[in-house]
């Protein structure tokens, strides 16, 4: 006869588990010693990384931070360490940091894009954290204008007149949507923007520099701008744009709209059917051809422009695949409660389908910023053109490893901060099962 | 495909059909009204007058165009010939009538699609806030009130994926009703949910109906069909075969094609 019946008259107390189950111990033993082989390639794994460390270490121990030329480095470590010892000549950062960060910007005017990089900082918060007060956001939107005065310079008149060349397109469709449909309000608001770039913005601003002379910095030009300064500007800006205007691309590729979408599927088909260096070629030396000769079309801007596009055309992909991945039960349901099409696609769609494209998103942000130094192809001194202009001066001729280990961990440093924030936002997006 | 699950009418709360008024208004007409996937004619002269306060159960075989039809009342799928009158409102391409007409007619489909990133309550706010321009604080009263009458207020704040099947659909119930349509269209609300759960939808539903709603219900829950609807709307191969009250359709069918389907979803 079994027993069934069955009373518990004292309830256990909570112990702790057995110490070889915990901790470290336990960690290791499972993850580096859990079987032979795996013991054995753990001590192989060891040895290796300790032999390369061993090689690295008196490189940077022997490693010489005040120093004129190689040559001076070479001769300080020699005479300290002995004749054959290896070691860094980190003198050259030392004496060339203020390139890296800023190129051949005027150095009393370094303030600006100090400043300027701290309010990318300010703005970036509002857009990433959650936690930052929404009204924010309006020095996000009003940032781009700002630095674009601290870091050129001229008026402040300038960026001023760009801004309210949107505010003239939103009112425009403001007036002729109620009357003419929201098509045609569209189509106005855009025109109505760009008469007022092209025609009434230039006037407007040089009246506006009158009435307030005091808004105006020395002017700098682009060919003085270099080093990380550059990378930055042009990974940011391109960053802001290529993915508004990837989403667009995706919409309009999805549109169901002949014309609309053929001009889509077009475009991103051109574009990804090219290497970005020859766009960045064409932005150097052919606009200038199909411009009007006597206009002055910035070749920073020609570069971002041509960065923006192209990084546009990958995220419109990435940005398609998130959408075909939604159920079509979420349009349905957004079209049955009436919502319209901006309405569902910007409070239903987006939403999801980006936050299904978020790795990849951000794997097209990492891979736009650190194409950013293919403009030394171009002869802009991003980091990488830099390192080759200062190789040229014969106080660093023959150094190598320092400069592009620089560079190297600076853009590691700034890629590898995207994707831990990736990380941290698709954890903070998840919502299925909290 | 969904199985056809016949609940007991017994087990669903008895409607008192003095609450159950049918008016002379007339709320839905469609004429002449056809569809076609491409080639396939999908629905055909399809004629169908719907009176305001009717509860109108359609049947049929799967595939039969039960759910094409009650698409077609507000345009997720568009028709080809006829005619098909929403509220005095008559549904062309014209998208200002298609956005009028949607937010008037409420849908609740099988897989619920509530929208996963927003909470409950904000899915319920969400069309009210932007489609209607209500106040954000009107807004969530009115969704708190309809999130208490299909008995789920402590939810309000969880997002979809952490609710049962069953209270996903009750949340798309009310998150319609927060627009307050006048006309509701349910596509077989209850066949993708559990057994234990059919009867809570069921109910909620049949509270709604007890209030007046107009309402069109593709469903195989002839328990339902019995407790309350007027009508019961036979369909096979995009036509209606068989209109009737529940009593006369389900005791003594006309069609050779609905005692057929009788027997296969009744019959054991
Ligand atoms: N988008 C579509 N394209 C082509 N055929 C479709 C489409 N949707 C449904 N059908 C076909 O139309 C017929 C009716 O479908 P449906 O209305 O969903 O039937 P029911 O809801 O009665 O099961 C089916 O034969 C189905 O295969
Ligand atoms: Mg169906």
């Amino acid at each position: 006869m079994h027993d069934v019946s069955f009373v518990r008259h004292e309830m256990l107390s909570p112990q702790p588990a057995p110490a070889s189950q915990v901790g470290p111990l336990r960690w290791a033993r499972e993850n580096l010693f859990s079987s032979i082989l795996n013991s054995f390639l753990t001590i192989v794994s060891a040895a290796a990384v300790i032999l390369a460390l061993a090689h690295l270490w008196p490189w940077f121990a022997h490693s010489v931070w005040h120093a004129g030329s190689l040559r001076e480095c070479r001769e300080m470590i020699a005479q300290r360490w002995g004749e054959d010892a290896t070691g860094a000549c980190f003198a050259v950062i030392r004496d060339r940091w203020k390139q890296f960060l800023f190129g051949f910007y005027p150095s009393e005017l370094y303030w600006r894009p100090t400043l300027s990089f701290v309010l990318l900082l300010a703005a970036l918060a509002p857009i990433l954290f959650s936690a930052v007060p929404r009204r924010m956001l309006w020095f996000s939107i009003a940032f781009p204008g700002i630095v674009y005065w601290l870091l050129w310079g001229g008026s402040l008149a300038l960026p001023i007149c760009v801004y309210a060349g949107f505010l003239v397109g939103m009112l425009v469709h403001r007036l002729v949507g109620p009357r003419f449909g929201s098509l045609l309000a569209l189509i106005g608001g855009v025109l109505a923007t760009l008469i007022w770039w092209f025609y009434l913005a230039g006037p407007v601003a040089g009246l506006l520099e009158t009435i307030l002379p005091f808004l105006t910095l020395e002017p700098v030009a682009s060919k003085r701008f270099g080093g990380f300064m550059l990378s930055i500007v042009i990974g940011a800006t391109g960053i802001a744009f290529s993915l508004p205007l990837g989403v667009l691309l995706a919409l309009g590729r999805r549109s169901g709209l002949f014309i609309i979408q053929s001009i889509c599927i077009g475009f991103i088909e051109f574009i990804r059917g090219v290497p970005l260096i020859t766009l960045l070629l064409v932005a150097s030396f052919l606009l200038n051809i199909f411009l009007p000769p006597g206009t002055n079309f910035d070749i920073i801007l020609r570069v971002i422009i041509m960065v923006t596009l192209f990084s546009a055309a990958y995220m419109a992909e990435t940005i398609r695949g998130g959408l075909a991945a939604l159920p079509r039960g979420q349009y349905e349901a957004a079209d049955a409660l009436g919502l319209d099409y901006w309405q569902a696609m910007r409070l239903v769609i987006m939403p999801q389908a980006l936050k299904i494209s978020i790795p990849n998103i951000v794997n097209n942000f990492i891979s736009l910023f650190k194409d950013t130094t293919l403009v030394a192809i171009i002869a802009l001194l991003d980091p990488i053109g830099l390192v080759t202009s200062i190789r040229a001066d014969s106080n660093w001729n023959g150094i190598v490893w320092e400069l592009y280990g620089f560079v190297a961990l600076i853009f590691f440093i700034c890629c590898y901060s995207m994707s831990v924030y990736s990380k941290h936002l698709e954890r903070r997006l998840r919502t299925d099962h909290r | 495909m969904s199985e056809p699950h016949p609940v007991d009418a017994s087990e669903l709360e008895t409607v008192d059909p003095k609450l159950l008024h049918v008016s002379d208004e007339v709320a839905i007409e469609i004429t002449g009204m056809n569809k076609w996937y491409g080639q396939f004619h999908v629905l055909r002269d399809i004629n169908l007058t719907v009176y305001r306060g009717e509860r109108i159960v359609i049947a049929g075989p799967s595939g039969s165009g039960k759910s094409t039809l009650i698409r077609c009342i507000n345009r997720l799928e568009e028709h080809q010939k006829g005619k098909i009158i929403v509220d005095g409102t008559e549904l062309s391409s014209d998208l200002k009538n298609i956005d009028k007409i949607r937010s008037e007619v409420g849908m609740v489909f099988q897989h619920f699609n509530l929208f996963p990133h927003l909470t409950i309550l904000q899915n319920c706010t969400l069309a009210p806030i932007w489609v209607r321009k209500t106040p954000k604080k009107e807004a969530e009263e009115t969704a708190m009130h309809f999130l208490r009458k299909v008995r789920i207020p402590e939810q309000a704040n969880k997002f979809p994926g952490q609710l049962s099947g069953g209270q996903q659909q009750r949340v798309a119930i009310a998150r319609s009703l927060c627009m307050r349509p006048r006309i509701m269209l349910f596509d077989e609300p209850t066949s993708a949910l559990d057994p234990e759960m059919i009867k809570e939808v069921l109910d909620t539903m049949i509270e709604l109906a007890e209030e007046g709603m107009t309402m069109l219900c593709v469903t195989h829950e002839m328990g339902f069909a019995q407790a309350v609807a007027n009508r019961v709307i036979f369909m096979d191969q995009g036509q209606i075969v068989e209109q009737n009250t529940p009593y006369e359709f389900f005791n003594n069918p006309q069609s050779e094609r609905s005692k057929l389907f009788l027997s296969q979803i009744l019959g054991h």
